[in-house]
């Protein structure tokens, strides 16, 4: 038999030219595995020059030659006078950050967006009424209560950011003091003593990830609390945590993306996209470089086009950071309806749960703490809308104290991974609004850890902030959003392609995109199988006829 | 075309023969890769076979464009100039007389050797079915550059659906065609033929209309 012998020669030619075609170029398979000319990026090399070049971290100043600072300071505020008497307009500067006062300036009215505003969270609320306790992570010195004079140069903290040693430290109590003497901290069992003025002075220079990580490390009062993507583990990250933080690698300090100017830093998030335009240093080499774009430009796949053709839709933080709190634990959970039990001995007490963290805490209720967790998804152009304490809520309904603002059709939004973080709070059934409850103070006061009487917490809260509260105390599930950007992952554990290409996938319910594997025109699907179903059974039914009728045949 | 003594004659080319097999392995290939990335299995894995489908899909149009050149050139095209003659025969010998064994109405011969259901079927595949697969696997392709295309108005959702009901259309169009491969005078008799080119000769003539005068 000749079968299919004679061609052989053909088929070996013509293999040939199949694999020519399938060779032809990255564009057509996408995943070719040279890697060679990938630092060649314009925008990474401009990046990366301004740090590697020879005296490229320069300073002009040896602070520990000036006079201003030969002096045994007695107060924090003589020190931040003394760096005034040179920096005569960093004090201007500051007050107009967010930074200094809690508010951004350029949101709704100008006074309500912001933890000083009238914007709330699902951690400890708000910070009006508590700010001893709040204020120990603000720039400045003294904050107590609404009385604090803004206007106040001397009262800036110079130091928390600009101290090079790492032995400043604030006093989580003090309003932003540091301690005069050593002085134990009895929640985490530290002793917290008082500055090196001298030494600390003589060595000031550019922040780096501790100084920003003092408070945005800590936010909601403990490590790793509130955004998931930052907790100390980003101090001295190693590789496989941060690519560009890695300590033993790119080193990237903060500012390396919140671009600062005038102290105002990049990568404030309210109801303005922390990025409007998406560009690249090769485009314009001062503009900000806080988005990923910045340096890596619209095309950053040297060798994948298939991942150049998501960049549309898809942030380059959905694939490249596959799951947050992947050292430390964050809190997912917070369920402030139980607080309050007492134990055996009618003491106030914490129940340890996993990673080494308390599960229940009487001043605080519930937790949930979780690590290597996967974010969620949502369209997001940039900006968050907020709730304000003083919106009617309807509290049948999981409400969102601030979400991702965008759609997939306003041609600027993408889709980008989120820590969402639930909660249960007080609110004010007959008035149908959130509350602020008076968390914080001394024993004698109306302050909830003072006396776990809500009522009294939020009718001196409310009363503070000049908000009605009609004296009843529900509680209702509540939701809010991080946008998780830090934590950039290796190449090699980017998400795969079916984590979200599937039916139950990471983007399953996300609206407004076809998603292919995801969305299979279930009904389309379904009549095309059943035609090849019907195509089969004919056929099958067809040849069984023509064997039946042949042995008929031939029995004839 | 020549007829050997031993009652076979000589059908398809060589090229013909590579043709139809390659374009056969690609069209398998495309459409177990296809409904991979569409979600109705895992065999490569995604990412992989998103990959394969996408260089195949390439391999694919260009290949198509040497046999739409061969088609133009040889005066192939011909036997693909569909007609209604003898289609009522052809339909009801598959339907009655295949069962009865009696003689198909059109024959193959080197003149001729699509009868009318074939003109009409691989005249519908090749000029219509499979130029949509690779017209709208192309823009699926292209998703990212449809706004410079001066497609900004398409939506990839239309695109994949169509795209999804031509593969459904080629799998049944497989199914049928593979078994109608064993409708010759023995189960294998055609398959042999598009193998080595040379057809077992059956009795009958075509008629003048049927013949391709190249």
């Amino acid at each position: 038999m000749r079968l299919c012998k004679r061609p052989l020669r053909i088929w070996g030619g013509l293999a040939v030219v199949a694999a020519v075609f399938l060779m032809a170029g990255p564009r057509m398979l996408g995943a070719a595995p040279s890697d060679k000319n990938a630092d060649a990026a314009p925008g990474r090399q401009l990046a990366r020059s301004a740090v590697s070049a020879p005296g490229a971290r320069w300073t002009t100043a040896d602070h520990s030659k000036f006079e201003a600072l030969q002096k045994d300071f007695a107060k924090p505020e003589e020190v931040t006078a003394a760096c005034l008497s040179c920096h005569q307009m960093a004090g201007d500067q500051i007050q107009h950050t967010a930074h200094w006062t809690w508010i951004c300036p350029d949101c709704g009215d100008g006074k309500s967006m912001g933890k000083y505003g009238k914007t709330i969270n699902n951690f400890c609320i708000a910070v009006p009424s508590n700010e001893p306790r709040c204020t120990s992570c603000h720039i400045g010195y003294g904050w107590k209560d609404k009385k604090f004079d803004f206007a106040d140069k001397n009262r800036i903290d110079c130091l928390v950011c600009h101290d090079t040693t790492h032995t400043y430290e604030k006093f989580p109590t003090k309003a932003g003091y540091p301690v005069t003497e050593p002085t134990l901290f009895p929640e985490d069992g530290k002793t917290y003593l008082p500055p090196d003025y001298k030494k600390i002075t003589a060595k000031v220079g550019r922040p780096d990830r501790l100084n920003c990580g003092a408070c945005h490390f800590y936010g909601g009062g403990g490590d790793g609390v509130k955004h998931g993507d930052l907790d100390s583990s980003m101090g001295m990250p190693k590789k496989s945590l941060d690519v560009h933080m890695d300590a033993e690698g790119l080193n990237f300090t903060c500012q390396r993306c919140h671009t600062t100017k005038e102290h105002q830093i990049a990568g404030r998030l309210y109801t303005s996209p922390a990025a409007p335009e998406r560009i690249s240093l090769t485009e314009a080499d001062l503009a900000s470089k806080i988005a990923c774009e910045s340096c890596h430009g619209q095309k950053p796949h040297k060798n994948n086009a298939k991942a150049n053709d998501h960049v549309d839709k898809v942030a380059c933080q959905s694939c490249h950071i596959p799951e947050f709190a992947r050292v430390l634990p964050t809190k997912m959970s917070w369920d402030w309806s139980t607080a309050g039990q007492m134990n055996a001995e009618g003491k106030p007490f914490k129940k340890p749960g996993p990673y080494g963290k308390p599960s229940y805490d009487t001043k605080k209720g519930d937790f949930v703490w979780e690590k290597n967790v996967e974010p969620v998804y949502y369209w997001f152009n940039g900006a968050m809308s907020n709730m304000l304490v003083t919106d009617k809520v309807d509290p049948s309904k999981m409400l969102s104290l601030n979400h991702p603002a965008g759609s997939a059709t306003d041609g600027k939004s993408r889709i980008m991974p989120f820590k969402r973080h639930t909660g249960k709070q007080p609110f004010d059934p007959v008035n149908a609004t959130l509350v602020i409850p008076h968390l914080f103070g001394p024993k004698d006061s109306d302050a909830y850890w003072a006396n776990y009487d809500w009522k009294r917490a939020i009718a001196s809260g409310m009363k503070y902030v000049d908000l009605p509260f009609s004296g009843e105390v529900g509680f209702v599930e509540t939701e809010y959003f991080f946008p998780i950007t830090h934590m950039v992952a290796p190449k090699e554990q980017v998400v795969a392609c079916d984590a979200c290409h599937s039916v139950e996938g990471r983007l399953k319910g996300l609206p407004g995109v076809y998603v292919p594997g995801r969305d299979v025109h279930a009904g389309v699907t379904m009549v095309g199988w059943g035609a090849v179903a019907a195509a089969v059974l004919a056929v099958i039914a067809h040849g069984v006829g023509r064997m039946v009728a042949s042995s008929r045949r031939k029995g004839q | 075309m020549s007829t050997q003594g031993n009652g076979k004659f000589y059908l398809y080319t060589r090229y013909e023969r590579f043709w139809h097999w390659f374009q056969a392995a690609l069209i398998i290939a495309l459409i177990a890769t296809g409904f991979e990335v569409h979600g109705s299995f895992t065999l490569l894995g995604y990412k992989r076979a998103v990959t394969v489908h996408s260089a195949l899909g390439i391999t694919w149009l260009v290949a198509f464009a040497f046999f739409v050149f061969w088609v133009a050139t040889t005066g192939e095209w011909k036997q693909y100039v569909p007609t209604t003659k003898k289609m009522f025969e052809v339909m009801r010998y598959y339907g009655y007389g295949i069962f009865q064994g009696q003689p198909h109405p059109c024959p193959k011969t080197p003149e001729a050797k699509h009868n009318p259901l074939q003109r009409l079927t691989y005249l519908a595949l090749a000029a219509a079915l499979l130029p949509f697969m690779m017209l709208t696997g192309l823009l699926y392709w292209l998703y990212n550059d449809w706004a410079a295309l001066g497609l900004g108005g398409l939506g990839l959702s239309t695109v994949a659906v169509a795209h999804l009901l031509g593969a459904f259309a080629i799998l049944v169009f497989l199914v049928v065609h593979v078994y109608m491969t064993t409708t010759g005078h023995t189960p294998l008799a055609h398959v042999k033929a598009m193998c080595t080119g040379w057809e077992d000769a059956e009795d009958g003539k075509p008629e003048d209309w049927e013949k391709r005068t190249a």
